[in-house]
């Protein structure tokens, strides 16, 4: 009898954004923007944990920071990026409006990830 | 001599940097029982702002809110035997401790009260000493040496811990006013005060470390600035800014006052926790260093956190260094434009501005064009904004080492309300102010040239 492999397929995803799978909060330290990426659920971390990668958040910010550097905080389900460069040389020095990256943290929410359907039938609205 | 229930001390916020809600102090005195009044008056900028007040006043350089703050809960302090804590100093802790104990004999509290002075952090005037001793005192960011600017250093100071608290505390200070010291220092050291705990028992010392940075920014920690369900957060007329309840086995309780506003949740905790993170497993402070990864949160009741489990290593041998130096000139300049097309129109009015400033041979280290309404927040993620947009606000910045070309561009803005892209309005408020750009440079220090040189003072009137 032949051997059927069975393959599990990956379940059908569609893009997200962030916004309805975490909350965040930023601020500033000199020149870098640190932003806190929290699930809005626990059941979230995991999915964050594997897509928030820092590749595709240089990605999502490139043209805006020189580089990014993720660490993880399982037990708060937390997420800290750093955004090296992000605040025009930040503190008093810096022109911008957000000199102190505290709305760094809502430009995160703006990037998408792939998301089980069903799943994100759920958690869209609007 | 604890005047606790000998199970918690209470560590109260009452504000979480200079310039915030002035009734939120006296609110945290009045409104319920607290032991200690915590108050964070310094960010990373406040240093170089005080500085500047200084060099025009040499009495200024503190934070002249904290003095008429304690006119108004000094009676209150002295009779509830609440103590307070304060980093208000600024560049002039003296001034400030003085100021303090006028106000004591004016409102007749003077054998009452005594303030404990902590100096020691400044070392401007140590600079050239340090150097030459092979200190470099080089940027953290940049690695460049101090030597490079050091002609136009304006102020230079440690970061000190709660050492220097908990003494004033022991010396029987019920008003401790310090320069730059941590924000986590001032929750630090009451409490390690009153339990008497080793300054070198680290978990202990992450666990206070965690406390303080939860409430050091006052109502940010309590529903202020929550993002999580945001329009589920009531109240905020009357914010509860954070209380931490602290037990002798390390963990603690953030709460509020019954009644008020606001919200505390494990949401409002851990935005908090996350804000102005570098590397969560070594939060680096003079005292120790916490470990962010360790620490549980658990909802404990209406508005009560419980935090435990906190773990830290020992304090390295290195202290941070706070320096303000002067950089140039700075000024921004805003003008409105309005449907239809506002988008456009402002566009066309900045390319008009620019070019003007060509023309002028006016050089700048930067010019920066955001448009209030369509990126300024978000950059080129807030994608194409719509034509229809009721009205766009342009806003250029510049900054030059040299005051003369952002002195002319302040000039430059209100001839484009008749000279530039029409439906322009919003210029009521006149030319822009030329501001003086005092920057930062964050350095590193052998702790034992710092430590020496901290003094303590308790002074009565």
């Amino acid at each position: 009898m032949p051997k059927t492999v069975k393959r599990s397929p990956r379940p059908a995803t569609r893009p997200v954004q962030l916004r309805w799978l975490a909350h965040a909060r930023s601020g500033d330290k000199g020149n870098t923007a640190n932003v806190g990426l929290i699930a809005l659920e626990p059941a979230y971390y995991e999915l964050l944990e594997r897509e928030v990668t820092a590749p595709r958040v240089a990605r999502h910010f490139r043209g805006m920071v020189s580089s990014v550097e993720r660490f993880e905080l399982p037990n708060l389900r937390a997420l800290n990026f750093l955004l090296h460069d992000a605040l025009d040389g930040g503190g008093t020095i810096s022109l911008k409006t957000d000199a102190q990256g505290k709305v760094y943290s809502t430009a995160l929410l703006r990037m998408e990830i792939p998301v089980p359907v069903a799943l994100a039938r759920r958690i869209v609205r609007g | 001599m604890s005047r606790t229930d000998g199970r918690t001390v209470r560590v109260a916020a009452g504000q979480g940097f200079w310039g915030d809600w002035l009734e939120a102090p006296v609110r945290q005195v009045r409104g319920g029982p607290i032991d200690y009044l915590m108050m964070d008056y310094l960010a990373e900028v406040t240093m170089s702002i005080m500085q500047k007040q200084k060099s025009r006043d040499p009495n200024a350089g503190y934070a002249r809110d904290f003095v008429p703050l304690m006119e108004r809960i000094l009676p209150d302090l002295v009779a509830r035997g609440v103590r307070v804590t304060s980093n208000a100093g600024g560049v002039n802790p003296r001034g400030c401790a003085e100021a303090v104990l006028a106000v004591a004999e004016r409102l007749g509290l003077p054998r009452r009260v005594k303030v404990g002075l902590v100096s020691g952090d400044d070392i401007l005037e140590r600079l050239d000493d340090l150097i030459a001793r092979g200190h470099t005192l080089a940027d953290m960011e940049t690695g460049r040496p101090l030597s490079d600017i050091r002609d136009k250093v304006l102020s230079a100071n440690a970061y000190l811990g709660m050492a220097p608290i908990v003494e004033a505390l022991r010396g029987g200070a019920d008003v401790v006013v310090t320069g730059r010291v941590t924000d986590t220092g001032l929750t630090l050291g009451p409490i390690f005060h009153e339990f008497g705990w080793s300054p070198d028992d680290w978990d202990k010392v992450a666990a206070g470390t965690v406390a303080g940075h939860i409430i050091e920014c006052g109502a940010q920690a309590s529903g202020g600035n929550l993002l999580k369900g945001w329009r589920g957060v009531k109240g905020l007329a009357d914010p509860g800014f954070p209380i931490v309840e602290a037990s002798r086995d390390g963990s603690f309780v953030v709460t509020k006052h019954a009644g008020t506003g606001g919200v505390v949740s494990v949401a409002s905790v851990t935005e908090q926790l996350v804000y102005e993170m570098g590397d969560p497993r070594s939060y680096i402070t003079p005292d120790g260093v916490a470990d962010f990864t360790t620490i549980q949160l658990r909802q404990a009741g209406r508005d009560r956190v419980r935090v435990s489990g906190i773990h830290g290593g020992p304090r390295t041998p290195l202290l941070k260094v706070s320096i303000a130096y002067f950089w140039g000139y700075k000024a921004v300049g805003t003008l409105v434009y309005a449907w239809p097309e506002a988008y456009d129109k402002a566009r066309a009015a900045d390319r008009v501005l620019r070019q003007r400033l060509v023309d002028l041979g006016l050089a700048y280290d930067q010019i920066l064009t955001e448009f209030v309404g369509a990126d300024a927040t978000h950059g080129r993620l807030s994608g194409a904004p719509s034509p229809d947009l009721p009205e766009v606000q342009l806003r250029v910045g510049v900054r030059a080492r040299e005051r003369g070309p952002v002195e002319r561009f302040t000039r430059e803005i209100a001839p484009l309300v008749l000279t530039g892209p029409p439906s322009v309005t919003g210029f009521a408020g006149g030319r822009p102010a030329v501001e003086e750009v005092v920057a930062y440079w964050p350095a590193l220090i052998d702790r034992r040239e710092i430590e020496p040189h901290v003094r303590v003072d308790i002074l009565e009137a």
